[in-house]
């Protein structure tokens, strides 16, 4: 596979506001590599969305640090203008609510040529026929008449088609998807994610998908990592972080998936508390505030963090509990409520 | 949109009509409810020491011994198909549109209505390609350099420009610039002399909108920067300039279209204020002398006058958007 | 010939009032200084040309000079009219003086006064060509009668000639109907009066005897072109906007009262009024038509520059600011209480609030102005320097057996803001002499039809004090105070005698001037009448009004009018 054609490392992405320093990115490292896709899952608040917009150079006001080397060159130091060119023609990115990320007053087909003449010196005519190409490849039907349609014209699904045809237009190497399916309903979420691995596979993209939801990036991602008060917690191959997942913010995510034989307030591992302020972060594992095992850890808990360590290969894990302890709690105590009765 | 079409201009004509009873019932019912009687109100009409001999026969010219309704029916059979009014030896046929004839000045109120039109129009069309202008692009500015000297600044001059009242600014602008005064000249007739006498009642005027227009960009604009579909099209890799011209200042104008052109529905029906201190022949000078004189006839043709310019800008505004704003169906 | 003689001694009466008759012969008037064309003719020339710029804070009410009230009005229609009589064409009191203009002399009087006979000049044109006959001065004044179509005019004549109930040309088109006019030549004018009147000839100067052909006249639209007998013709009138008059070709130039030198008369309306002041200052208006001063920023700027303030004068308007108490209304139906607020009232704080001495006026002890013909100086209730005298104010009120004070209302227009702080300053005045008003504000409009001039508003809402401001028709005693203290003239609505003051001795004085030929009779009896009045106690003058007028340096042969109070246009020319 060679190199990996991202790569992030130790990056912090910081806000000046009138409460204080917010640290929304705080020590971030993975790489991604060409054709690979890679979850991202976190709560909100957990640094992920800002992780895709500092990759994208969208943060005008954020502190960063740290490096992200894409295809080799590094987009921190890179200057704002050349960052815009690589915008849209090498990294392309779609959002989570389709209507309010297109211009209301263009049609989508204006949108799409617009999007393709940025980085192509070519005519509109030309740009036009390339989105009534691209439109059909993602499975809109009779794209030469909906290229004329202005977005409120389109379903939710069909926006987020657009939206991704948009994106996909000057043929990207790198897609960060950031919450593609949170405003669409269940049965078009799939078709949403089935289109995304199936473009995938035809563009040779590598995507990042940013999703609070462990079950969409289940099916579709090489790679997860949890993110959890701007750092990663647990980051494992997907099958690993189903089958064997080792951080109790983790299982707690697990525990959230909702279940068609559950009712949501039946649901056996909820987190409890809430996510904290990137302003004050806990000290020692940012995580102890709300995590049910922390006593067993005694003090380091609240005065050490946590480093991300490998338990096995491929497998990092920020927590202070020892790896039998972790794998026992996960056999005896976690999985078989997950399973049920 | 054909259906949109008849609707509008159905409900144009009913507001027209509503308009003209309100206007009708103030300047006759009210001052009754006020306890003045018939013969006061003609009165008014007559010269010093009325005699009741003149006054009745001021009431009988007048038709104001006739009931309200009477009166009101007359006056929309003006409008529609014209009347006659004597003066002395002279019968004058009034055509329609008939407004009626000026008690004061024995002249009908439409041709001097239309008369003044001009002189509003070149006010209203001058200072408002100036303000609209200035405006915006301050508004635009302010809102990009936000937080900035510029910024405050240009705020701080447009809160100015808000506050201060039209004649301050007209008098202070007229003493400094123009001692001489401002004459209306007619395009026609001098466009150069029509320009340089207009230029300070179009910057005067220009000022406090420029202001207020400032101020809606800068908002407008900042909550613009801020949607969704911004951020698409910087991900696009799209130019900051072109994201601001033609995603962002596109979004903003569009409403700002409808006030813009309610305002300028309004100041065609009379930018009373300037007119007034820089003394210019137009509608709202009308209005202003109409009211001073209370001369019925004259305040109804204006105040319809006005009412018809706002209901033809709403109705103008209401398709442009429909043409900005695709989302809008007529 | 007799009665010239008698005329000309009550002349020289009212001239030797002035230092200076001004000359009026153009050599050498008065040089640009302030006040200089108060007495005297600044800039006389003869040069001729150039455009005269006047300007208007408002508009005519009608430019037919049969259907007007200004004074303005009647000063300018002499530029496209002439009435039998005019106001003499000269500076200081001579301009009080009433020369013929289109007639050939004053009038005759016989008949014990109730005729009334002017000649005409012959060879007198309108505008067209048509020679002026005696027939289109009978149809002038017949169609005053026509109230309903001409409502605005003054209603001496309709008044004073014995023409029973004749109800205008327009009803009654047949001339030899109406009866208060006879015509037995082309060029003799005959009045036929129910009573004889004194000042005919001055009603005569009122423009409503400038002559109209019945031909031409198309009733309340005729002031779209009135035919001119006048050295100008109008070119254009249009209300609020504009009016325009060029020189007249059909002139008569034997016509010595007015004068041909501009080539064009300009007057914009409806000006904002420190637009007019600005443009004043800058020199691109020739005068404020109206003349009643410019406002107080540029006042400021006059007063304060020497070579502005040499172009500026502070004259007379002829108007008296005045308040009254309703003789109808207690307690002021006891003379004792009247005259306690004539010594309470501190006249100095009233010209204060109504802008001191140059914009406001000189405080007034008579109902007659110093520029009216009969006027008498005398004080009959003077307190020290004008400000008051709570003493005696409060002897008063003991002699009203109201030792301790009373509360009454004070009536005025409170849209007019100096006006409401006159009343404030008089009701701060009376306090201190026990006396509680209470201030009532109505609206100017209708202030004479529904409130003042309603004495039973007055009555039933217990008005005790009411301001009143007041300009004479005409400059002589009668014209003045007849409308004010007649008693004859109290009316139900419209009522300008608002003091109620109905006393025989005033009202028999009032006819025997109106009887008496003799100038310097009329003028002695117009003081007595002044005097009388002012001890009835109900009438407090306390403001000759005056104006700070700017004249443009450019105008020539400037003065003002003493009997409209503003400048003679009917002289003037550009330099």
């Amino acid at each position: 596979m060679g190199e990996p054609f991202l790569s992030v490392q130790d990056l912090r992405v910081q806000f000046q506001t009138d409460d204080g320093l917010v640290r929304s990115v705080d020590g971030l490292s993975f790489e991604l590599r060409k054709q690979q896709t890679l979850g991202i899952v976190g709560e909100s608040g957990s640094g992920k969305s800002v992780t895709s917009l500092a990759i994208m150079g969208l943060h005008k006001q954020a502190r960063l640090s740290g490096q992200i080397l894409l295809d080799g060159q590094d987009l921190i130091s890179m200057a704002p203008d050349d960052i815009r060119r690589l915008r849209g023609k090498k990294m392309a990115m779609i959002f989570q609510d389709p209507l309010s990320s297109m211009h209301p007053f263009y049609t989508v087909g204006n949108q799409i040529i617009e999007a393709y003449q940025i980085h192509h010196a070519v005519s509109t005519k030309v740009a036009r026929k390339h989105a009534i190409d691209m439109l059909g490849r993602v499975g809109i039907p009779r794209p030469e008449k909906r290229v004329d349609d202005y977005p409120h014209q389109f379903s939710g699904g069909m926006r987020q088609r657009a939206m991704i045809a948009m994106a996909l237009s000057c043929d990207p190497e790198l897609l960060i998807a950031d919450e593609p399916t949170t405003a669409l309903d269940v049965t078009v979420q799939a078709q949403i994610l089935d289109l995304i691995r199936d473009l995938q596979r035809d563009f040779h993209t590598a995507v990042i998908l940013i999703t609070h939801d462990l079950g969409v990036v289940s099916e579709i991602a090489d790679e997860i990592l949890v993110m959890y008060a701007g750092r990663a917690v647990e980051r494992a191959s997907s099958d690993v972080l189903f089958t064997r997942p080792e951080h109790p913010y983790t299982w707690g995510l697990l525990g959230s998936l909702p279940r068609l034989d559950t009712e949501p307030t039946d649901r056996l591992l909820q987190i409890k508390g809430t996510p904290p302020s990137l302003i004050n972060v806990p000290s020692g594992c940012p995580f102890h505030p709300r995590c049910p095992y922390a006593e067993l850890n005694g003090e380091r808990s609240y005065t050490s963090v946590p480093a991300l360590k490998a338990s096995e290969s491929g497998h990092l894990v920020a927590c202070h509990l020892p790896v039998e302890t972790r794998h026992q709690l996960w056999e005896t105590d976690i999985k078989p409520k997950l399973e049920g009765p | 949109m054909a259906r949109f079409l008849v609707r509008r201009l159905a409900g144009a004509v009913l507001l027209l009509v509503i308009t003209s009873m309100v206007t009708f019932a103030i300047f006759f019912i009210v001052p009754r409810l006020a306890g003045q009687t018939v013969d006061q109100l003609a009165a008014q009409y007559v010269g010093k020491d009325p005699s009741q001999a003149e006054i009745e026969a001021t009431k009988e010219k007048l038709g104001l011994d006739k009931p309200i309704i009477v009166q009101y029916g007359q006056f929309i059979k003006g409008i529609v198909a014209g009347r006659e009014f004597s003066f002395g030896p002279d019968t004058e046929y009034c055509p329609p549109p008939c407004f009626g004839y000026s008690f004061k000045t024995q002249r009908p109120v439409w041709p001097d209505l239309v008369d003044r039109v001009p002189v509003t129009f070149s006010l209203a069309i001058g200072a408002a390609v100036i303000w609209l202008i200035t405006g915006v692009s301050i508004g635009v500015l302010s809102a990009l350099k936000k937080g900035t000297i510029f910024d405050r600044f240009a705020m701080v001059i447009a809160l100015a420009g808000v506050s201060l009242p039209i004649f301050f600014t007209g008098l202070l602008s007229l003493a400094l610039f123009r001692p001489t005064g401002v004459n209306y000249v007619p395009f026609t007739s001098d466009p150069l002399g029509w320009a340089s006498n207009l230029l300070l009642p179009w910057i005067t005027l220009a000022f406090l909108y420029a202001a207020l227009y400032a101020r809606l960009t800068r908002a407008g604009m900042l909550e613009t920067m801020t949607e969704d579909y911004i951020r698409t099209a910087r991900a696009k890799g799209l130019r900051e300039r072109k994201v601001v011209t033609r995603h962002a200042l596109r979004a903003t104008l569009t409403p700002i279209l409808t006030i813009f052109g309610l305002d300028i529905g309004l100041l065609l029906g009379g930018a009373v204020l300037t007119e007034s201190t820089f003394s210019l022949p137009g509608i709202g000078r009308y209005a202003i002398d109409a009211i001073n004189n209370q001369d019925l006839p004259q305040v109804l043709g204006v105040t319809m006058l006005a009412a018809f310019f706002v209901v033809v800008a709403s109705l103008v505004v209401d398709l442009l958007y429909a043409v900005a704003d695709p989302r809008v169906r007529l | 010939m007799r009665r010239k003689a008698a005329l000309a001694a009550g002349l020289a009466l009212v001239l030797a009032i002035t230092a200076c008759g001004g000359g009026g012969n153009g050599g050498n008037g008065g040089t640009a200084e302030f006040n200089a064309a108060d007495t005297s003719i600044v800039n006389a020339s003869t040069k001729a040309g150039g455009t005269l710029n006047l300007a208007l804070n408002d508009d005519w009410d009608s430019i037919d000079p049969g259907n007007t009230y200004y004074g303005f009005a009647w000063d300018f229609a002499r530029f496209y009219g002439r009435a039998l009589t005019m106001f003499k064409p000269a500076p200081g009191t001579a301009g009080l003086e009433v020369v013929p203009d289109l007639a050939t002399g004053l009038g005759e009087f016989t008949d014990g006064g109730r005729t009334v006979t002017y000649k005409l000049r012959p060879n007198v044109k309108f505008e067209d060509g048509t020679p002026v006959t005696s027939k289109d001065v009978k149809y002038a004044v017949a169609r005053t009668y026509a109230r309903d179509v001409l409502p605005n005019g003054p209603t001496y004549f309709v008044d004073l000639l014995d023409a029973g109930d004749y109800p205008g040309p327009y009803q009654q088109p047949d001339l030899n109907q109406f009866t208060g006019i006879q015509t037995p030549d082309d060029l003799t004018v005959v009045f036929k009066l129910k009573a004889p009147f004194g000042d005919f000839d001055y009603l005569a100067a009122n423009p409503q005897t400038i002559p109209v052909p019945q031909a031409k006249d198309t009733g309340a639209k005729y002031q779209e072109h009135p035919m001119s007998t006048g050295s100008y013709k109008v070119d254009s009138y249009v209300p609020g906007k504009e009016f325009i008059l060029s020189k007249n070709p059909n002139w008569d130039t034997s016509d010595t009262n007015r004068k041909q030198l501009l080539d064009k008369i300009d007057v914009k309306l409806k000006v904002n009024a420190e637009d007019i002041d600005n443009r004043l200052l800058a020199g691109s208006l020739d005068a404020d038509l109206a003349g009643t001063g410019v406002q107080a920023a540029a006042q400021s700027r006059i007063l304060s520059d020497p070579n502005l303030k040499k172009n500026a004068d502070n004259s007379f308007t002829g108007r008296l600011w005045f308040f009254v108490m309703d003789e109808k209304v207690a307690p002021f139906d006891n003379i004792e209480c009247r005259k306690a607020v004539q010594y309470a009232t501190d006249k100095v704080a009233l010209q204060t609030a109504f802008g001191g001495p140059i914009a406001g006026g000189e405080v007034a002890t008579t109902m007659l102005p110093p520029n009216i013909v009969g006027y008498q100086k005398f004080d009959l209730y003077q307190t020290p320097e004008a400000k008051g005298d709570i003493a005696k104010a409060k002897e008063a009120l003991a002699a009203c057996g109201m030792p301790n004070g009373f509360s009454t209302k004070i009536l005025l227009r409170s849209d007019r803001p100096k006006e409401v702080a006159a009343g404030e300053a008089l009701q701060q005045a009376l306090a201190k002499a026990g006396i509680q008003a209470e201030i009532t504000g109505v609206p100017s409009g209708g202030y004479f039809t529904r409130f003042a001039g309603a004495p039973e508003y007055m009555h039933a809402n217990n008005i005790g004090i009411a301001f009143h401001g007041w300009q004479a028709d005409w400059p002589t005693g009668y014209g003045f105070l007849q409308q004010l203290v007649d008693g004859r003239t109290i009316k139900a609505q419209g009522n300008t005698n608002v003091q109620e003051m109905d006393l025989p001795a005033i009202n028999a004085l009032f006819d025997k001037a109106a009887a008496s030929t003799d100038v310097a009779e009329r003028t002695a009896i117009y003081g007595q009448i002044d005097r009388a009045a002012m001890e009835h106690a109900s009438v407090v003058p306390f403001l000759y009004a005056k104006g700070l007028v700017y004249r443009n340096p450019q105008m020539t042969n400037v003065y003002i009018q003493y009997s409209y109070g503003i400048y003679d246009f009917s002289q003037v020319g550009k330099q």
